[in-house]
C-alpha cells in the first residue's frame, strides 16, 4: 500500500512537471517506433520524416506564438508489448510529451493505446498500424491513424472482384495477424456483396514446398485464387505451386504481394492477374518527395509519407485547438484533416499555422491525400493493377 | 471420362508429388540407416549434412552457370553434384576424425554419440548459414516440365491437367539408380560385404581381419554421397533453404524408423510410407469425390482429414505408433 501511495505521488509529481513543461517554450512530441526488431530497417526514415514536419513548423516560427516542437524518440520494438508499454510510459511520465506520433506495428500500438495513452489522456497518431481491430478499440477519441485499415483493403479487393464479375474464389493467407485480419475483412466484404469463398486456407511462410496447400486449394476450386501473403515468402510459393500444377491461372494479390521480383520471375505465367496496393499520388506526394530528398530521406520508403502527415496533423490540431495539449489536439484533429478549408500540402505548414492563428479553416492534404474517416483513420487510396507483359499496369485508383 | 479425370487429378496432386517426395525421403533415410547400422548411433546432423552438400553443389552450379556451361534440358546442378559429394565427404571424414573417433575409442554409449551429433548439427547449421545465408536460393535451370498441365489438357482433352516437373522425373530416376548401385555395392563387393559383417557383429568382424577404420571411412563417404544427392534433388524440386533441411530431419527419421533402423530396404519403404501418408491425409478429396460420386452425393465439405498445417504431425504420429507397437519397424531392423 505504501509503495502504491509512493508510486501515485511520484506519478502525480511528474505529471505536474509535465504540465509545467507543456506550458513552457518547448512542446515535446513522442516518436515511438520500432527502432529495434522486425521493421528496424524502415523506422529511421519514418522518424526522420516525422521530425521533418516538426522542423518545418519550428522554422516557420513555432506553434502558438513561438513554442518550439521537440521530438523524443522511443523504441516500440514492434513485437514486444511489455517493452513498448514501458517505453511509452517513460515518454509520458519522465519526458512529459504532449502527444505521441506512433506506434508502428498493430500489436504494440494497441498495447500502448489501452495501457498508457488512454489512461493518461494522450493523443496517438499511428502512421502504419493497419489492423482492422484498432478501428473498434475503446480509445476515448484519442487514437488516429494516417494509414488505412486493412478492413478498407478488404472492401477494395472485394469491389475489384465484383467489377470483374468474379463470383467464386479460393483464399489463402499468411498465417499471422496481418494475413488473418485481411482475409477476414475481405471475406466479410465479398460475401456481403454476393460472392462465394470456396476455401480460406492459411499457409506458413518459409517452407520449401507448398504442393499440399495448393492441392487443397485446387480441390476446393474457384475462378481466381486470392493470395494475401508476402511476395518473397509463402505467397510466392503458393503461386509457383499453383502454376506448376495448373491449379489456378489467375490470381488476385493483396498489398503484401506487390513486388518487382515477383513479376520479373513469374510474370509470364501470371499474365492477367491483378491486385491492389496502397498508393498515393498527386501534388502532395510530389511536394513531399522534393522535401524529403533535400533532407536526405528516401521518399519512396514505406510509411515515410504517413509519418510526416501524422506529426504534422498533431501539431496543426494543437494549433487549431489553441493549446499544446492532447485534449486540444484530439478535439480538432478531424477538423484540420478534412474539408472544408484551405488545402495544405507538405511544405505549407507555416501557411497553415497562419490561417489557423487568424481563425481560418484548413484541410490538410499532406503527402498522402489525408482524409480521415470513421473513428479517425485514413480512407486510403489503392492502386488497382493488372499484370501485363511482366509489368504492373495501373487500371484504376480506388 | 470421369474415372480418367479422377485418376489424372489424383496423379497430379497426390501420386506424382508423393513419389518424388518419397524418393527424396528414402535417400535421406538410407543415409541415416547406414550410420545407425554401422556406427550405431542416430545421426542428428544428417539434415544439415544434406544442407551442406546442397550448398556446395549450389555454389559450384552458380560457377558453372557463370561460365556458360549447361546440360541443355537437364539442370546444371547434375554436373556440380560430384563436387558437392567430394567436398561433403571431406567434411564428414574430417568431422569423424576430430569428433566421433574420440568417442569411438572411448566406446561411448550410443546416446552420448547422439548428443555429440547434435553438437555437430549446430556447427554445420551455422557453417551453412555463414557461407550461403539463411535465405531461399534458386539454382534450378534447364527445362522446367516434362509435361505441363496446360499441354496435357490440350493433348488429351481431359478437364484435369497433369504436370510432371523435370525435377520430379529426375528425382525418381536418380533415386532408382543410386539405390541399385548401393545394393550392388553392399551385396557384391568385398568392402560392402565387410561393412555388412561389421554391422552384424563387430567383434567377429574384427577377428576376421576387417579394418574398422576403413569400414567407417567408406560408410561416411557413402553417407555424404546419399545426403548430397537427396539434398540436391529436394532443392531442385522445391527450393534450397537451410532451415527446411533441418526440418526434414523429422520425416527422414520417421522413414528410417518405420522401415526398421539399419535396414536399407526398410528405409526406402519407410520413405514412401511417410510421403504418401503426409500427402493423402492432408489432401482435400472433395474434387475427386465430385467426379466419382453421383451428383446427389457430391460433398459440400472439403473431405480433408487434417489441415495442411499439421503435415509434420503425421510423421510424428506414425513414428509414435511404430515405436509403440513394432519398435523394429516393418523390415525387422534394430529396435531403437
Amino acid at each position: 500500500m505504501k509503495k502504491l501511495l509512493l508510486a501515485t505521488a511520484a506519478t502525480a509529481l511528474t505529471a505536474g512537471a509535465a504540465m509545467a513543461e507543456g506550458h513552457g517554450e518547448t512542446v515535446k512530441m513522442g516518436v515511438i517506433l520500432g527502432f529495434t526488431g522486425p521493421i528496424e530497417s524502415l523506422t529511421p526514415a519514418m522518424a526522420d520524416s516525422a521530425e521533418l514536419a516538426m522542423k518545418e513548423i519550428n522554422d516557420a516560427g513555432g506553434l502558438l506564438g513561438g513554442k518550439m516542437l521537440e521530438a523524443v524518440r522511443a523504441d516500440s520494438t514492434c513485437v514486444d508489448a511489455a517493452g513498448a508499454t514501458a517505453a511509452a510510459e517513460r515518454l509520458i511520465t519522465s519526458d512529459g510529451v504532449a502527444a505521441i506520433m506512433g506506434a508502428d506495428c498493430s500489436g504494440v500500438t494497441g498495447a500502448i493505446l489501452t495501457n498508457v495513452a488512454v489512461p493518461n489522456g494522450i493523443v496517438m497518431v499511428s502512421p502504419s498500424a493497419t489492423s482492422p481491430g484498432l478501428s473498434t478499440v475503446e480509445d476515448n477519441g484519442l487514437f488516429f491513424r494516417t494509414a488505412p485499415s486493412d478492413a478498407r483493403q478488404g472492401v477494395v479487393l472485394s469491389d475489384i472482384l465484383m467489377d470483374k464479375d468474379i463470383k467464386e474464389v479460393a483464399v489463402t493467407y499468411t498465417n499471422n495477424d496481418y494475413g488473418k485480419g485481411l482475409s477476414d475483412s475481405f471475406i466479410a466484404a465479398y460475401e456481403e456483396a454476393g460472392g462465394t469463398v470456396t476455401i480460406n486456407a492459411p499457409h506458413e511462410d518459409g517452407k520449401a514446398d507448398y504442393s499440399a496447400e495448393v492441392g487443397a486449394l485446387a480441390s476446393a476450386g474457384g475462378d481466381v485464387l486470392v493470395v494475401l501473403g508476402y511476395t518473397d515468402q509463402g505467397g510466392r510459393g503458393v503461386i509457383q505451386g499453383a502454376l506448376d500444377t495448373g491449379a489456378f491461372d489467375t490470381f488476385m494479390l493483396g498489398d503484401g504481394m506487390y513486388g518487382d521480383q515477383l513479376v520479373a520471375d513469374l510474370g509470364d505465367d501470371m499474365e492477367g492477374s491483378f491486385g491492389a496496393v496502397p498508393w498515393s499520388e498527386g501534388e502532395g506526394t510530389t511536394a513531399f518527395a522534393a522535401m524529403a530528398v533535400d533532407a536526405d530521406i528516401n521518399p519512396e520508403g514505406a510509411y515515410t509519407r504517413e509519418s510526416y502527415d501524422a506529426a504534422a496533423l498533431i501539431a496543426l490540431a494543437m494549433a487549431a485547438g489553441g493549446e499544446a495539449t492532447s485534449a486540444a489536439a484530439a478535439s480538432k484533429l478531424l477538423e484540420v484533416a478534412n474539408a472544408p478549408g484551405e488545402p495544405i500540402l507538405p511544405g505549407e505548414l507555416g501557411k497553415a499555422l497562419e490561417i489557423l492563428a487568424n481563425g481560418g479553416d484548413i484541410d490538410y492534404v499532406g503527402a498522402t491525400n489525408v482524409e480521415l474517416i470513421g473513428p479517425g483513420e485514413a480512407a486510403g487510396t489503392y492502386r488497382e493493377y493488372v499484370i501485363t507483359g511482366s509489368a504492373y499496369e495501373t487500371e484504376n485508383i480506388r | 471420362m470421369d474415372i480418367l479425370n479422377t485418376l489424372v487429378l489424383l496423379a497430379n496432386f497426390v501420386f506424382v508429388p508423393a513419389i518424388a517426395y518419397g524418393s527424396q525421403l528414402a535417400l535421406g533415410a538410407l543415409g541415416v540407416t547406414l550410420i545407425y547400422g554401422i556406427l550405431r548411433f542416430s545421426n542428428f546432423a544428417h539434415g544439415d549434412t544434406m544442407a551442406f552438400g546442397t550448398m556446395v553443389t549450389v555454389l559450384v552450379t552458380w560457377l558453372l552457370q557463370s561460365w556458360g556451361v549447361s546440360l541443355g534440358p537437364l539442370p546444371t546442378a547434375l554436373l556440380a553434384l560430384p563436387f558437392g559429394i567430394a567436398v561433403t565427404a571431406a567434411l564428414v571424414l574430417w568431422t569423424d576424425r576430430v569428433v566421433y573417433k574420440f568417442y569411438r575409442k572411448q566406446k561411448a554409449k550410443p546416446v552420448i554419440l547422439v548428443i555429440v551429433s547434435m553438437g555437430v548439427m549446430f556447427v554445420m547449421n551455422g557453417l551453412v548459414r555463414f557461407i550461403i545465408g539463411p535465405d531461399d536460393q534458386r539454382f534450378a535451370d534447364g527445362e522446367r516440365f516434362i509435361i505441363g498441365a496446360r499441354d496435357f489438357k490440350k493433348m488429351t482433352g481431359l478437364d484435369e491437367g497433369l504436370a510432371i516437373k523435370t525435377s520430379q522425373g529426375l528425382t525418381v530416376v536418380t533415386a532408382v539408380l543410386v539405390v541399385a548401385a548401393l545394393f550392388w555395392f553392399l551385396n557384391h563387393t568385398r568392402t560392402g560385404k565387410s561393412m555388412r559383417a561389421y554391422s552384424d557383429n563387430e567383434d567377429l568382424a574384427l577377428l576376421s581381419g576387417i579394418n574398422p577404420e576403413r569400414v567407417v571411412a567408406v560408410t561416411w563417404i557413402l553417407v555424404a554421397a546419399l545426403a548430397t544427392v537427396a539434398g540436391v534433388l529436394y532443392g531442385l524440386d522445391k527450393s534450397f533453404k537451410p532451415f527446411t533441411y533441418f526440418q526434414l530431419l523429422l520425416p527422414i527419421f520417421a522413414s528410417a524408423i518405420v522401415g526398421g533402423l539399419g535396414s536399407p530396404l526398410g528405409a526406402i519403404a519407410g520413405g514412401f510410407v511417410i510421403a504418401f501418408s503426409e500427402v493423402t491425409i492432408t489432401y482435400a478429396w472433395k474434387k475427386a469425390a465430385g467426379y466419382i460420386l453421383p451428383e446427389s452425393l457430391a460433398p459440400d465439405g472439403l473431405l480433408q482429414l487434417l489441415a495442411v498445417d499439421y503435415k509434420f504431425a503425421v510423421s510424428f504420429v506414425i513414428l509414435v505408433v511404430v515405436l509403440l507397437f513394432k519398435p523394429t519397424g516393418l523390415f525387422k531392423g534394430k529396435s531403437v
